[in-house]
């Protein structure tokens, strides 16, 4: 199983039937692709949309239904369309329940990276501070390492996200969650053993007595 | 509300005007407006939009045109041609969170001076504003966003002005109807009046100023 796919079924394990669930680009979309079926969860689209569906088969796409990234997607049956006032105030009023984003970098107490790299490429945060600040909880997507180099960090040496500590880090190495504001290493990828997940995150983890292999 | 061409309304548009610009990637977007802003060749305009689109597409035809001086935006990563402008120093790019950016032009269209938001404190957005604590939580002061015209894009609008948008191309439309001097509006679709049933008029007619004609 490829890294992308073993972070994106894990994920999934975490949201429930009801949830409002935003999904951000990369990593994070690919979560819809492991949701069950009989899991009836809402994917909110923040450029205007709750229902959001599979993308359409050729020749049914409508050029004035979109995801965040302007690419075709479908709305499924009982969809709802808003303004971004109303999108905006679903995140940040706290409505999502789940927020799924990539990351840069994630400290040792769950701050989060994911908009900019001073010099090099200054996209801007589009929804992303807005989603961090206001989900009820976030889970960050990710590698666990780029390029050798740990992505979970001791402190973030690129600009924040937002101050609010995410809930969950799931890559493909490891789960981490943010008990007491300290980083804990929850679970590990399958045939991954705690020695190399240590191995390769920079900051400091707290290790509890017990801890299971990922069930995906 | 008085009907025009698109000739007509974009003439009355001077250089360096200040323009909100409806869509999210080009996705309700005005482009018939936008294409003659580019004919008319409307140079060192400020630009308020959620993003710059892609080239081509959008208000990233005033890119490809150079016609931008200055960029409100949430998100530029999908314009390569937005980015060397700003890297270039050839517009001036003021980056911020979606949410605060619809807050403020809301704001600006209801007649208050800015929001208090959570988003951004303790981050590179919170510096230069004041903070202020309510009930134990701090927030940002964003302040109120307008500007001299609004080019809105609906689905329907019937002969009075009245306007529906559809599906994910309603985004920042109705919102930037309420917040310019002046309200341009293109519809995919010019209906009599009473076809928009009350209960389905987003944008109500008096807000629009101007309706470019169809065909």
């Amino acid at each position: 199983m490829d890294a992308q796919t073993i972070i994106a079924r894990r994920v999934a394990q975490e949201l429930h039937t009801g949830d409002l669930v935003n999904l951000g680009i990369g990593i994070p979309t690919l979560v819809a692709n492991y949701v069950p079926p009989e899991l009836k969860v809402f994917f909110q689209s923040e450029n205007g949309l709750i229902g959001t569906g599979p993308i359409p088969e050729q020749g049914l796409a409508h050029p004035l239904l979109t995801d965040a990234g302007g690419r075709p997607i479908s709305a499924l049956p009982g969809a709802s369309t808003f303004d971004s006032a109303m999108s905006f105030g679903l995140i940040r009023g706290g409505h999502v329940d789940v927020t799924v984003l990539g990351g840069l970098q994630v400290d040792a107490h769950g701050r989060l990276a994911n908009w900019m790299i001073p010099g090099k490429m200054v996209p801007g945060m589009g929804g992303a501070m807005d989603l961090v600040s206001g989900a009820k909880r976030v889970i960050v997507a990710m590698q666990h390492a780029a390029k050798g180099k740990s992505k979970i960090v001791a402190k973030c040496t690129l600009p924040l996200t937002s101050t609010r500590p995410v809930s969950m880090v799931v890559t493909d190495m490891a789960v981490i969650a943010f008990l007491d504001g300290r980083a804990t290493l929850l679970e590990t990828a399958p045939s991954v053993s705690i020695a190399e997940v240590m191995a390769v995150t920079e900051a400091e983890l707290v290790i509890p007595d017990n801890v299971p292999e990922m069930k995906i | 509300m008085r009907a025009v061409s698109v000739e007509e309304a974009v003439a009355m548009i001077p250089p360096g005007a200040s323009i909100m610009v409806g869509g999210f990637m080009g996705v309700g977007t005005p482009e018939r407006l936008l294409d003659e802003v580019v004919r008319q060749r409307k140079t060192d305009l400020s630009v308020i939009c959620n993003d710059a689109a892609v080239p081509g597409k959008g208000v990233g035809k005033l890119f490809d045109a150079t016609l931008v001086s200055r960029l409100t935006a949430t998100h530029i990563g999908l314009n390569p041609k937005a980015q060397q402008q700003m890297l270039a120093n050839q517009v001036a790019v003021d980056l911020i969170p979606q949410g605060t950016f619809v807050e403020r032009i809301r704001a600006g269209g209801c007649g208050l001076g800015g929001v208090l938001t959570p988003t951004g404190v303790g981050t590179l957005v919170a510096e230069g504003k004041r903070q202020i604590e309510v009930a134990g939580t701090t927030f940002l002061l964003e302040t109120a966003l307008r500007a001299k015209f609004a080019l809105v894009h609906a689905f329907l609008a019937d002969y009075l002005g009245n306007l529906t948008y559809a599906l994910t191309a309603r985004n920042f439309n109705p919102i930037m109807a309420m917040a310019a001097d002046t309200v341009i509006v293109t519809a995919e679709h010019i209906v009599p009046v009473g076809v928009i049933a009350p209960d389905h008029v987003v944008t109500p007619a008096p807000l629009v100023d101007y309706l470019i004609t169809n065909g």
